[in-house]
């Protein structure tokens, strides 16, 4: 264990370490703090710059009331999730196909093939922002829900290629083998063997892609230009240009933006982080 | 294996002879080609999503192009342009300081996991907070940071208290990145913190035993027997940090749009102003910006590639 257990060290170190944490946590998350009291504060205390003391109104759900009222959250929600669902079921389903391709299958471009998924990645996304949004325009999806969504199935192909590739070949290639001398077709081992093992693989990336999905500002801005598809990033942005005094109003809406990501974690915190921190400790 | 042979199956009926025909040529065949079958899908999308685009951009940024009417080919010209250009160069310097301060995200995610590998009541849930702002959008990030740095928002008592009142650290050209820098590595951190937290948990028992044994304490055990074996987590939270700091674009659009007076641009945002925005519609000139980036990301993927290509010839 490292460092060494609070519990073998002295009294004082126990007791200071127990305040320490806390105290920490509290200076780190001052500015997610800050936010939240401000969403529940009215406009009398933002005017009257009370940004750190008691709220004198607990408003926090007529702001958010407020927010669903006089702005398009409610649809940027529902495009928000009409976009991260779709991708996450594509991404997830494709990437069951190639990783298991890529992890128990002996060909010549075997590896190539993989490094270029990877590889495709990590690009910066400019170099494929003016043909992705041409060839979008041609096939008639730009500014549509399914354009984005086709865009980033294909993108997180390349992330989830990897990590599935990598679970599935650290699974005992001897099950395979034994199908296979059983008669058992490459499609049901498929369905049948591989499937049913890779279930935590495939949960803690439907998670992070959710996530990530979820959070995109950048093709949101490029592929999409109307309300009618805009996810909640891209029109947390909009506001924020309309809404420059009404802070506690955006507060609210900025809490309302992270909700799913944050319930989404907090459900599935093993696999998320299962799924991020994959190859941190070994290889 | 000749399955194109017609002659042994010339007394079966032809109805049967081509099922029978197709069977045993699948049979014959099946291992070769179901992994193709299977890639298909995934492989399309990607040669037509991302792997094109990247030599359709090359190609791009030898044009003269806005989007619409005929593009005309220029050469080298756009790049030529880019060394003339005043704001690609502050573009390419604050990537550096992004790049630089980020590299900050790795130390300090070290410490924090260091300070948090505890088994103490609500640990746990301690330890997830800490990770909260990363899962929260980077836009959500850069408005609660715009207000924070709003001279009449939530900083703007402590600024009084310092003799800086009303000052506006996103509308100074001289510290704007730093602000969103700031900003931006704040979940960065938290990213990093969880990898060595994943790496602290697997580390070798015996061998911090063996190392205290021999009387390793303090920073000589950390430096020599545990930093080795953060190994894996290092080169990982380095990759995903490096990643991060080139891909700057959310923070900068949401908290400066590249201003005051372009000082806040990185190559990503300065792209896509060039190609989308106000700038007009350079389609050329943003790819030639674009290939830039490409090429000094390039140098990162490359190294992360051959990282994974020597694991994968020792586990082969």
């Amino acid at each position: 264990m490292f460092p060494i257990p609070i519990q073998k060290r002295p009294l004082i170190n126990r007791i200071s370490y127990k305040i320490l944490v806390p105290v920490s946590l509290f200076i780190w998350l001052i500015p997610l703090i800050g936010i939240m009291l401000t969403s529940i504060r009215g406009l009398g205390d933002i005017t009257a710059g009370n940004y750190w003391g008691i709220p004198s109104e607990f408003l926090l759900f007529s702001n958010i009331k407020d927010v669903f009222q006089n702005t398009p959250m409610l649809s940027y929600i529902i495009n928000s999730f009409k976009i991260t669902i779709p991708t996450v079921l594509g991404a997830v389903a494709i990437s069951c196909m190639t990783g298991f391709a890529l992890a128990s299958y002996k060909f010549k471009a075997n590896l190539f093939i993989f490094f270029t998924f990877i590889a495709g990645n990590f690009v910066p996304f400019q170099i494929l922002m003016i043909p992705v949004r041409d060839l979008t325009f041609q096939m008639g999806l730009y500014d549509t829900v399914t354009g984005l969504v086709l865009f980033h199935v294909a993108f997180q192909t390349g992330f989830c290629t990897l990590f599935m590739r990598n679970f599935i070949k650290a699974l005992p290639n001897e099950l395979f083998e034994a199908a296979r001398i059983d008669g058992t077709s490459e499609i049901n081992i498929f369905l049948k063997i591989v499937v049913p093992l890779t279930r935590p693989a495939i949960a803690a990336l439907s998670v992070l892609i959710f996530t990530f999905i979820w959070n995109d500002f950048f093709w949101a801005t490029v592929l999409i230009q109307g309300q009618h598809a805009m996810p909640i990033t891209a029109g947390l942005k909009s506001l924020n240009g309309q809404w420059v005094t009404v802070y506690h109003l955006l507060s609210a809406g900025s809490i309302i933006a992270a909700v799913p990501p944050v319930i989404m974690f907090f459900l599935m915190q093993k696999h998320f982080i299962a799924g991020l921190t994959l190859g941190a400790s070994k290889g | 294996m000749g399955w194109f042979s017609t002659t042994p199956f010339l007394n079966v009926p032809v109805s049967t002879q081509i099922t029978y025909r197709k069977s045993s040529w699948w049979k014959l065949n099946q291992q070769r080609l179901t992994p193709w079958i299977f890639l298909f899908p995934g492989l399309l999308l990607f040669l037509v999503y991302v792997i094109w685009p990247i030599f359709n951009s090359l190609y791009i940024s030898l044009l003269q192009w806005d989007g619409l009417s005929p593009a005309i080919y220029v050469g080298l010209s756009n790049y030529i342009e880019l060394l003339d250009d005043e704001y690609f160069y502050i573009s390419l310097m604050n990537n550096l300081k992004w790049l630089i301060l980020f590299m900050l995200a790795v130390p300090i995610g070290l410490g924090l996991a260091i300070f948090l590998n505890q088994t103490i009541f609500g640990i746990r849930l301690i330890k997830s907070l800490f990770f909260f702002p990363f899962v929260i959008s980077q836009v959500v990030i850069g408005i609660i940071f715009s207000w924070f740095y709003n001279p009449r928002g939530v900083i703007g008592p402590f600024l009084d208290k310092l003799g800086l009142s009303n000052y506006a650290i996103l509308a100074d050209e001289n510290f704007a990145t730093y602000g969103i820098i700031f900003a931006g590595i704040y979940p960065q951190i938290a990213y990093c913190m969880i990898l060595y937290l994943t790496g602290l948990n697997n580390l070798n028992t015996d061998q911090i035993e063996a190392g205290r044994m021999d009387g390793a304490k303090g920073f000589s055990l950390f430096k020599n027997i545990i930093l080795p074996q953060l190994k894996p987590a290092t080169f990982l939270a380095i990759v995903v940090t490096v990643i991060g700091s080139l891909r700057s674009f959310d923070m900068v659009a949401i908290m400066t749009q590249g201003g005051p007076y372009g000082s806040t641009n990185v190559l990503a945002y300065y792209m896509f102003e060039t190609a989308l925005s106000e700038y007009g519609y350079r389609m050329g000139y943003g790819s030639a910006i674009a290939a830039v980036l490409f090429t000094i990301m390039m140098f990162y993927i490359l190294f992360f590639i051959y990282r994974m290509y020597q694991s994968e010839k020792k586990g082969l």
